[in-house]
Order: C-alpha cells, then structure tokens, then sequence
C-alpha cells in the first residue's frame, strides 16, 4: 500500500494518537488548576490563571510550539551552565511535543471548564458544605462530577483542534504521521498521495471521537430531562 | 545577562513588514472565505438533501483535518499532476502566497458557513411568518430579513473565528512566507536566539488579538445594540 510507505505512516498515525492522548491528559489537569485559579476568591490566584488563559489563546499554536521548543531548549542550555552543568542538553521532542500541547490546550480547557462550574446550581456546593464537606471535599465530590456533562460540548471542540494541532509538532521534527507523509512524499515525489492518506487519517479520528464523545455525553446525560421546544 | 535583545530592536523593520505580510493575508482569505460561506451556509440550511448533503460534506471534510495538511496538499500536492503544471493557472499554484490564501479561504469558509447555518436556524419564528404574511417571496425573504438579522446575530462568533485564522495565518511561515512568524523563523535562525526572537512574534500577536477583539466589540455595539442587556 502506498509503495511501501503504508505502515510507516500508520506508524507515524499511531504516535500522533499517543501524543493526543498524553497532551490531552496534561491539558486536563491544568485546565481544572486554571479553572480553580480564575474562580478561586483569591485576587492574586484569579488574575494568575486569568493572564495564563488569556496570553496562551492570543498567540498562535505554532508560534508557542516554536518558542518553546527552540525557546526553551535554547533558556535550558543557557540556565543550565550558571547551576554548573556544562553538558548540552537535548530535550525529546515526543515530551516537549506533549508539554507544549499540554500547556496549550489547558488555557482553552479552563475557559470550557470554568464555564461549566458556572453552569452547576449554587445549592449544590452549599448543600455540600452544609453536609460539613471541605473545600476539597465539595470540589472533586459535588463540582468535578457534575461539570463533566457542562463540559463534553466545549471539550469535544476542544479535543477535535488539540487533534489536529498536533500535526504542527512535525515542524519541530517529531515522526508523527505527518511527518512521515513529507518524508515520503519527499523519496517518492507524489505528495498529493500522502497528503490525502494522511488527511484521509485525521478524518478517521475526528469521526470516531465524535461519535465517541457524543456517546458519552448521552451517558453522562442521563436522567436529565431536556426542554423540548 | 541572559536575554538579548539588541539584535531584536535592529531587526523590527523586518517585523513591521511581517505583519502587513499578516494581515494582507488574513484580509483576503477572510473576504474570500466569507463570499463563499454565505452560499454554503445557505445550503446547510436547505431541506432538500441534494442541496444539504454536498454543504455537509465539504464543511464536515475541511472542519475535519489538520490546516496544515490542506495547506500542504494545495501547495506541494498539487504539483504532483502534470495537468497542474502544465495549466495557465500554474503561475498561481506555483506562489506560496496565492496557495496560502487559497487554502486559508477555504478553511475560513467551512466554520463560517456552519456558524452562518447556526444563526440562520436561530432566526424567531415569527419573523419569517410575518415576512411571509406581508408576501415576500423566497429571495426577498432572504435578502431582506433572514440574511441581515443572521449575519448580525453571527457577529460574536465570528469574531472568534476571525482570531483564529489571525493565528492560523502564522502557517504561511512553513511555506516559506516572511510573515510575522517567518520574521521570528529568519531572525532565530540567523542569530540563534529562539527564545527573544519567538516572544516578540508572541507579543505582535497578541497586540493583534487585543485590536480584532477590540474592533468586534465595537462593531457588536453598533450592529447588536438591539440585543445587549437593557440598562438599569
């Protein structure tokens, strides 16, 4: 299939699935920080997770990517000697890749989960707290469980461009599968071909996390009675 | 000292171009992009599949890959056809910037045209009934009340969408265009300062998104003053 380069491609398909997936896991949990510091009642916290969210989504993807990994790799090597390492560090692109994408996608993924903590009615964390709950308690008990079905919409969206973003990572020299389409397409000169296998790929995986999401949005929906209108 | 930034003051005239290179960018593929998603946008909402289904299929396709691999598939793929090359429009295909607009309209046109169907679903009930009632026909329907009151109810996230292709214009760099990101790329690459040269493409941006944000806003305020919150 595709002279040979059909499974260096699927290869490539397989490690942006992991790079979305991993990239994904730590925009979670630093889009439930940011959401806990923008709706936090302390000044400085709000206005800390306000700046994060509202400088990462004002700079494009791949300027981030590029000033974090050349940026980055560049600030390490230039800290480094003054803690007296002398060594020239190199950092794996697979793990800046899933950092920087991290760090990205958490100031979208706070904005859709501060939404949703909004969304949930003041009585419920008052009837936690009634039920003598901390902070903590009230938080990963009443709040986190109930956001979720808030949060699916704005999250699926979120998902989906995280998904597609990650074909920048191949800029900086991750083998993700869009990577191995230009190497391919470079050996073979038919990259009309490769470029249409790959768009033909992310296709495949936008659908099937629609169709899953919309799955589990149904579950989460359960017992909810919709207006109808 | 750990931050250079000497050489980033001497080459600000290359940034200052970079972001007209930007924003000509941005102005035509948005123009484009927007003539073509008021038909497509139409066709979403018809009820007549023949004319539903090719809308869906094009907005669901380009809503469902990367931007990147359009963009790549329009300026390298393209090329991989004699017929391509060999055609009067060959010149064109063969500009990075003329491939790049044409790629960026595309995109554009997709999301507009979904949010355009959206807004145009969203229109009360009772205006089309009374356009009827007064006995407008179908492409007076349109062109008087539902395009109008739908464009303008669209504002907000268009406004959205327009942020968002400031920022996917920033792929014009991989396809060796000297925009405010190829600006960045070229002063890197020559004195290797990633980090300085990468926060000033950043902060331009970022001057950008405050503008756009800016500008919609007042646009909402003029077109939308009929829908903000009564004041107390």
């Amino acid at each position: 299939m595709l002279n040979g380069y059909g499974s260096t491609i699927l290869d490539g398909a397989w490690l942006t699935l992991i790079l979305a997936l991993t990239s994904m896991a730590v925009a979670i949990v630093l889009g439930l920080l940011g959401a806990a510091f923008r709706l936090s009642p302390i000044k400085w916290l709000a206005l800390l997770g306000e700046t994060y969210a509202t400088v990462i989504r004002g700079i494009p993807d791949l300027v981030l990517i590029l000033l974090i990994f050349y940026g980055g790799q560049d600030m390490v090597n230039r800290l480094a000697p003054m803690l007296g390492y002398d060594d020239y560090i190199d950092i794996n692109p697979f793990i800046a890749g899933v950092f920087t994408m991290g760090f990205i996608f958490g100031a979208y993924l706070s904005e859709t989960f501060r939404g949703a903590f909004m969304a949930i009615p003041k009585g419920q964390a008052e009837a936690g707290a009634a039920y003598g709950m901390n902070g903590m308690q009230v938080f990963f008990r009443i709040l986190v469980p109930q956001m979720i079905r808030f949060a699916i919409p704005g999250f699926t969206n979120n998902w989906l461009v995280l998904t597609k973003a990650t074909a920048l990572i191949s800029v900086v020299g991750l083998q993700d599968m869009m990577f191995k389409a230009k190497s391919a397409a470079d050996a073979t000169r038919e990259p009309f071909t490769f470029y249409l296998a790959v768009a033909a790929l992310y296709l495949v995986l936008t659908s099937v996390s629609l169709l899953a999401l919309r799955y589990l949005e149904k579950r989460y929906s359960v017992g909810i009675k919709a207006a109808d209108l | 000292m750990i931050f250079d930034y000497t050489v980033i003051w001497e080459n600000l005239p290359l940034y200052i171009s970079g972001v007209g290179v930007t924003l000509k960018i941005l102005l035509i593929s948005l123009a484009c992009g927007l003539a073509l998603a008021i038909p497509l946008g139409l066709m979403r909402v018809s009820k007549s599949p023949l004319v539903n289904f090719p809308a869906w299929l094009y907005t669901y396709v380009i809503r469902g890959t990367p931007m990147l691999v359009q963009l790549f598939l329009i300026y390298y793929g393209l090329a991989q056809f004699e017929a391509v090359r060999e055609s009067v429009l060959w010149p064109y295909f063969s500009s990075a910037t003329f491939c790049a607009c044409l790629a960026f309209a595309i995109n554009t046109s997709a999301y507009s045209a979904e949010i355009l169907a959206g807004s145009l679903k969203a229109t009360p009930h009772g205006e089309i009934e009374a356009a009827k009632a007064m006995g407008m026909s179908r492409f007076k329907l349109y062109r008087r009340i539902l395009l109008p009151s739908a464009l303008r109810r669209a504002l907000p996230q268009y406004s959205n969408e327009v942020i968002m292709m400031l920022h996917t214009t920033s792929l014009a760099s991989i396809v060796t265009l000297i925009d405010i990101t190829g600006a960045a790329r070229t002063v890197s690459s020559q004195y290797y300062l990633p980090f300085e040269a990468f926060i000033t493409a950043g902060l331009f941006y970022l001057c950008l998104t405050f503008i756009l944000v800016r500008l919609f806003k007042l646009a909402e305020r003029r077109w939308l003053a009929y829908l903000a919150p009564r004041k107390a």
